[in-house]
């Protein structure tokens, strides 16, 4: 009736091109699974895993670097740490990977087990004319009191307190956080209720109920933002701090120190944590003791199955995390993220011969 | 095919067996197979009205019917609600429709009425490669440019002059928010309205108009009392449309609302939509009773989306039995 002519060609044509979409995609689909079920039979040629998208460019480093090594590949699809608990849970992939931790008794109920892989910081972006990188000094109760919207004015006493020599200016103080859900908010909002839990009272969370401030998508969101508001402050993962030349702030630590963010602060705060009393592993590396530790400082974490099904899929899983924490250091370096300090890995290779196929420990594989 | 010399049974067999093939079965076959796809739909709709429920269920059996009017969503307490995401997206849905619809009319008009044909063609092709933009184009441009430019200059001058008193333009100008995405939103829907605006007013008959202007009208009023009148329907139908796609946009908003929990009410403040809440917290809700949350969020999208068709659909219906009544 109203529709023009044009418009119902168009549509046509449109319909087409799904059908043959839709037709390619079964196609192909068959095929592979003829493929796949072909050469399944001794070991998985590919490890599945699926989850946060934090670490994804370390993990899909090492999976190519493993990949050159013995051809065994690694697929790893960062669709978020909710699908890739959800994927485990469903046992669709062979592991799953979670910035925020699971709870013990949430590991329990779904028959997972769960242990750290790599370890990185996040760091707070300021945007102050005359004020450049590491010159601003911040105390936890500072942190918190601006983003409980407490302190509104960068000349606040309190700042100026302890940074003595800065000329602050009287600019409002405008927030900037995450608008999505993220592991950095996570590890962020976990620090300031750890650090300053008179002042934080919003609790920790992948995302909370900020009480000031502006939501921006992802961490180079946040960091646009800072950088196009004067006044603004933000928090980001490290790389985007050091890649984009953003003015950090120095961030004073458990021992009372003021310490700029450097891999060595995340080592350190991975090494100085207590794992042996965190079942689970399920721990925020925040605001650990140390003179040198980062106080903004987490874990991403691995989910499998504690039942598992195939000895050698699970063997070949747990061969390359193996690898990964024996020699993928230097790439995780490279990219701005921490290995796992050797004595907490001691600690997850003890984790791993309580995962079993039908009572039988799968590590150490055969 | 044949080659010569072989008995001329088969190929009379098979016209035989084509005739029966096409009288017979050719048409019942094709008409299951179009029913068939077309149950596809309906299935799919009533699958993911099942699903959505289903999963949905843990929250709707904790907040109840609350859940539509609680302003809550607190993560780490775990209480949640609908109304400040219902608020933004309409609040944001109302900017852009404000802005789209009278811009949309009046470039319809312009192709249709007043425009020599080249620029008509220019400015149609125009309109049409703006409907071709994907969505997070629009969310990424607003982000980087739009929103520097909102923050630093459209902003600050707006509070500088007199409306900078109303409560409306209230708030520290930082470019997200209800008046950033509202315009990019308006962007976004610009080409569907005009569109489909442009062909109702194509379809007004040019006899008709020629009576307006043969009893001395003048183009406006032709306009406003011929062509508009005629193509009511029509243009409620673009309207409709637009409005659908403004509730349900998502990338775009999600770059620009700001995402913050409450309901502020200044064009400057910032707040969440529907979709831009299920976009930005969906992937990292590993809390079961969140995702469920989320989950129902999409249900009262569907359903608002739903009740929003059948509005369009029974308001066009009567609008067309009042014409062919006066016709």
């Amino acid at each position: 009736m109203i529709k023009a002519r044009g418009l119902a060609g168009t549509r046509s044509w449109l319909v087409l091109a799904v059908f043959a979409l839709v037709v390619a995609t079964v196609g192909l689909a068959a095929c592979g699974s003829k493929g796949a079920s072909g050469s399944k039979a001794p070991a998985a040629d590919t490890i599945i895993g699926a989850g946060a998208t934090f670490p994804y460019p370390l993990y899909s480093k090492w999976g190519s670097d493993y990949a050159g090594l013995n051809g065994i590949k690694l697929n790893y699809q960062a669709i978020g740490s909710g699908g890739g608990i959800s994927a485990i849970e469903a046992k669709t992939v062979d592991f799953g990977a979670s910035d925020a931790p699971l709870t013990e008794a949430d590991l329990k109920t779904n028959g997972l087990v769960q242990f750290p892989l790599c370890v990185g910081g996040g760091v707070l972006i300021v945007n102050l004319p005359g004020v450049s990188a590491g010159d601003l000094k911040l105390t936890p109760d500072l942190v918190a009191k601006i983003y409980m919207g407490t302190i509104t004015k960068w000349d606040d006493p309190a700042i100026k307190a302890v940074n003595p020599s800065l000329s602050l200016p009287s600019t409002a103080i405008s927030v900037v956080h995450r608008s999505d859900g993220s592991g950095t908010t996570w590890i962020f909002t976990s620090y300031l209720t750890d650090a300053a839990p008179s002042i934080w009272t919003v609790g920790a969370g992948t995302e909370v109920n900020w009480p000031v401030g502006v939501g921006a998508k992802g961490s180079d969101g946040v960091a646009a933002s800072v950088k196009q508001v004067t006044g603004s402050i933000g928090y980001v993962e490290y790389t985007y701090a050091t890649q984009n030349a953003m003015t950090w702030t120095q961030l004073q630590n458990k021992d009372g120190k003021f310490v700029s963010p450097a891999l060595e602060g995340f080592a350190a705060a991975a090494g100085n944590a207590d794992w042996k009393k965190a079942p689970g592993f399920a721990l925020a590396l925040v605001n650990e003791p140390g003179p040198t530790t980062w106080p903004i400082t987490g874990a991403s974490f691995i989910l499998i199955q504690q039942q598992q099904q195939d000895a050698a899929r699970a063997g070949q899983m747990l061969t390359f995390f193996d690898w990964a924490y024996k020699n993928g250091g230097a790439a995780a370096q490279a990219l701005n993220y921490v290995p796992i300090p050797p004595k907490v890995y001691k600690l997850v290779e003890k984790l791993w011969e309580t995962v079993t196929i039908s009572g039988t420990p799968v590590w150490p594989a055969g | 095919m044949n080659a010569p010399g072989v008995p001329a049974g088969p190929p009379g067999a098979m016209k035989v067996l084509r005739r029966i093939r096409h009288r017979r079965y050719a048409d019942p076959a094709f008409r299951a197979f179009t029913t068939a796809c077309g149950m596809v739909v309906a299935l799919l709709m009533a699958a993911m009205f099942a699903v959505l429920i289903i999963d949905s269920w843990p929250s709707i059996k904790k907040f109840g019917v609350g859940f539509l009017w609680s302003k809550a969503w607190d993560t780490t307490a775990g209480h949640y609600g609908a109304v400040t995401a219902l608020y933004g997206t309409f609040y944001t849905t109302v900017i852009a429709m404000v802005l789209a619809v009278p811009l949309a009319l009046v470039i319809a008009l312009l192709l249709v009425e007043l425009a020599p044909p080249w620029l008509s063609r220019i400015v149609g092709t125009a309109i049409e490669l703006l409907a071709a933009v994907p969505s997070i184009v629009f969310g990424l441009w607003g982000f980087l440019v739009l929103v520097p430019i909102m923050s630093n200059h459209v902003e600050p001058w707006i509070q500088s002059t007199f409306l900078g008193k109303l409560w409306l333009f209230q708030g520290p100008p930082m470019g997200l928010g209800f008046l950033t995405a509202g315009l990019v939103l308006a962007l976004m829907v610009l080409p569907f309205i005009t569109a489909v605006a442009r062909d109702v007013l194509r379809m007004v008959p040019q006899v008709v108009k020629e009576a307006g202007y043969g009893m001395g009208s003048t183009t406006w009023e032709v306009t406003r009392k011929v062509s508009l009148r005629y193509g009511l329907s029509g243009i409620v139908g673009a309207f409709f449309l637009g409005l659908g796609r403004a509730l349900g946009e998502t990338m775009a908003v999600a770059f620009l609302i700001g995402q913050t929990y409450d309901m502020q009410k200044s064009l400057f403040g910032t707040g969440n939509t529907i979709t831009s809440t299920l976009a930005n917290t969906f992937a990292e809700a590993t809390d079961s009773l969140q995702r469920s949350a989320l989950i129902e969020l999409g249900l009262v999208l569907f359903v608002i989306t739903g009740v929003f068709q059948l509005l369009a659909h029974l308001w066009l219906r009567r609008a067309r039995r009042r014409m062919g009544g006066r016709a």
